[in-house]
């Protein structure tokens, strides 16, 4: 739609009535990282974040959340109570993951508690300013994102530029004063700051393109790195739950005092956790940690590629922070495939 | 965004009626249900559905009766996990949610009319066969000869005991049955399921295999059925895994590319021969 210029005072003027008008989650420091959490000042806002400990798939996917609530005696009732809200600094990584999500909760059947907090959200994405130190999303594509998103900004020296590409972009635009039109020149420096970050956002390099992923992993089923890592994994789900693309959960019920009503809801599960794929009576259909261990990494390399044509890792990096036992590099077992293939 | 008319909750069950309980081993249970909609549960032989009883939880169970058999619908379930253990705890006119069918069926009305059928089920495995077995023999003239092959660990471990003899007794099916070991009141065959295999005559064109029971049965038994002259293609079998969510989402029952509640829990083997983690 439009691509407005604002200045800092001007931006953080609009960040300010944004808050006053909407609930508004915002990327704020927490003591030397960074997360998502409820914005109450437009001064905490942090967009020179270099990367969040979770990402913001949080709150579209909760790591609880209520599906339905029952009588024991009526049943069973849907649970839909979400809130109209606005998210404040999604990185392009994360932006990709996001619409990833998305296409998986529609495909199929349609996941209606995903997607009624999705349709509540007003996203607002913004370029990387600062890249954090295991990001290698220059080599997945995703170190710039086209689409997804209501609003895209871009710090540009010591100005912002605000591409507003949707309606409901432009309803939270309507709040901005003081800002002219972006002329050529800015528009120019932006198209450089995407093609610097594709640089920048390789702490790791991918030695092949993510799009042979699929037929790499197709060739890699008995490789012994599997095993190699997975001697050291503590099978906690570390690198699960830090994923923008893991959406895997549990379905649980919670009895109130009473012992009549109570709530079922989803929890946040992880495919390395030693009884993800356990059934009733014992069986586990994964006992081996370098089974989950693989599982994960053909998931996100091959199953979900071929399911909708994007690889299911978007270089954020947080899996390798996250990983106590260090086995969580995906670039390093890519690599190590590639080159142990030649 | 990826805009949706229907605003239907693919997590909510529909309540249900037990009709009746019986128990029929030291831990499995018959129940009868029917759908306080009184519409018919619309499954097909193979298909599941998630059985939910409020507070405890929800879990996958195989629908264990013909939809051919009107007005109510039936499962076998063991007692093995909390939900089981609570539903074990139901007596006739209790409640219980539903949810689905799910999942994919027996191929009753495509590559199995016509031909002979071959039917392999060992101990639990009968529960899901069950549904194909009475399909087919409701519209017996449109299938060939029918063989049922049922092995049980011992004679306690049998389920439909009156059923399994009317089977035996059927003119148009021919029914073995074993166990894997005998007690001072079995008078039948002892041996593992695959020792039945070699007594029946197969016609190796012109016949499909239905197979189910546990992990450790499905090597064996398809080793046999290939010797015997079947191809990977005529032959079925259904898939057990832990079925959170029915609709494809959850991640638990995932085999490698496939999800078993919504590609499964029926599978043609040749379709699955180069999944690892299948069998």
């Amino acid at each position: 739609m439009t691509v407005k210029k604002l200045k800092k005072a001007a931006f953080d003027k609009w960040v300010a009535a944004c808050i006053g008008n909407q609930r508004v989650f915002g990327v704020q420091a927490k003591e030397d990282r960074f997360v998502f959490a409820p914005l109450a000042n437009a001064g905490d806002l942090r967009l020179d974040y270099d990367v969040t400990i979770l990402p913001p798939k949080k709150y579209f996917l909760p790591p609880r959340e209520t599906l339905l609530k029952f009588d024991r005696k009526e049943g069973f009732e849907s649970v839909f109570d979400s809130q109209p809200f606005v998210l404040f600094g999604v990185h392009p990584y994360d932006m990709v993951a996001i619409s990833q999500t998305d296409k998986l909760f529609a495909m199929d059947q349609y996941d209606t508690h995903y997607f009624d907090r999705r349709q509540k959200a007003t996203i607002v994405a913004c370029d990387v300013q600062n890249a954090s130190k295991e990001v290698f999303a220059g080599c997945m594509g995703t170190a710039t994102v086209d689409d997804g998103f209501d609003i895209l900004i871009t710090k540009i020296d010591s100005e912002y530029l605000v591409d507003i590409r949707t309606e409901k972009g432009q309803a939270l635009a309507d709040t901005i004063k003081d800002a002219e039109d972006a002329d050529e020149m800015s528009l120019k420096l932006r198209k450089l700051v995407w093609a610097d970050n594709t640089k920048l956002l390789q702490k790791h390099k991918l030695n092949v393109r993510p799009d042979v992923l699929p037929r790499l992993l197709d060739r890699s089923y008995e490789h012994p790195v599997w095993e190699e890592k997975a001697q050291r994994c503590f099978s906690c789900g570390s690198c699960n739950l830090v994923c923008p693309t893991c959406y895997c959960f549990d379905v649980r019920d919670d009895v109130e005092w009473s012992l009549q009503k109570g709530q079922r809801y989803r929890v946040w599960d992880g495919c390395l956790l030693s009884e993800f794929a356990a059934v009733a009576g014992g069986h586990n259909f994964r006992r081996n940690r370098a089974d989950r261990y693989r599982h994960r990494y053909y998931r996100k390399g091959k199953y979900i590629p071929e399911k909708i044509g994007e690889v299911a890792c978007v270089g954020c990096g947080r899996c390798i922070t996250a990983c106590t036992a260090n086995i969580a590099n995906p670039v390093e077992v890519y690599n190590k495939l590639v080159d142990e293939g030649k | 965004m990826y805009k949706c008319d229907s605003k239907k909750d693919i997590y909510l069950p529909l309540p249900a009626t037990v009709g009746k309980v019986q128990p029929m081993t030291k831990y499995e249970s018959f129940f009868s249900c029917q759908l306080d909609s009184g519409e018919e549960l619309g499954h097909m032989p193979g298909q599941f559905v998630e059985v939910s009883i409020p507070g405890i939880g929800e879990a996958p169970i195989s629908v264990s009766s013909s939809p051919t058999r009107k007005g109510s619908f039936e499962m076998v379930i063991r007692k093995v996990g909390n939900v089981s253990k609570a539903l074990h705890g139901l007596a006739a006119g209790d409640k219980l949610f539903i949810r689905g069918p799910f999942g994919t069926s027996f191929p009753v009305d495509e590559a199995m009319k016509g031909k002979d059928i071959i039917f392999v089920c060992g101990g639990i495995g009968i529960v899901p066969v069950r549904s194909a077995i009475q399909y087919v023999l409701d519209n017996r003239d449109d299938y060939g000869r029918v063989i049922i092959l049922f092995g049980a660990k011992t004679p306690h471990d049998r389920l439909f005991i009156e059923e399994l003899d009317k089977w035996r007794e059927e003119k148009n099916v021919t029914f073995l049955e074993t166990v894997d070991h005998r007690d001072e009141n079995w008078s039948g065959p002892e041996g593992v399921i695959t020792t039945l295999l070699p007594l029946v005559k197969v016609d190796k064109d012109n016949t499909v295999a239905v197979v189910c029971g546990p992990p450790i049965m499905y090597k064996f038994v398809i080793i046999v059925l290939l010797e015997a002259g079947l191809r990977e293609d005529q032959i079925y079998l259904s898939l057990e895994r832990n079925m959170k969510c029915g609709v494809g989402k959850c991640g638990h029952c995932q085999i490698s590319n496939i999800y078993v509640c919504q590609d499964g829990p029926v599978f043609r083997f040749s379709d699955i021969t180069d999944i690892e983690e299948a069998l």
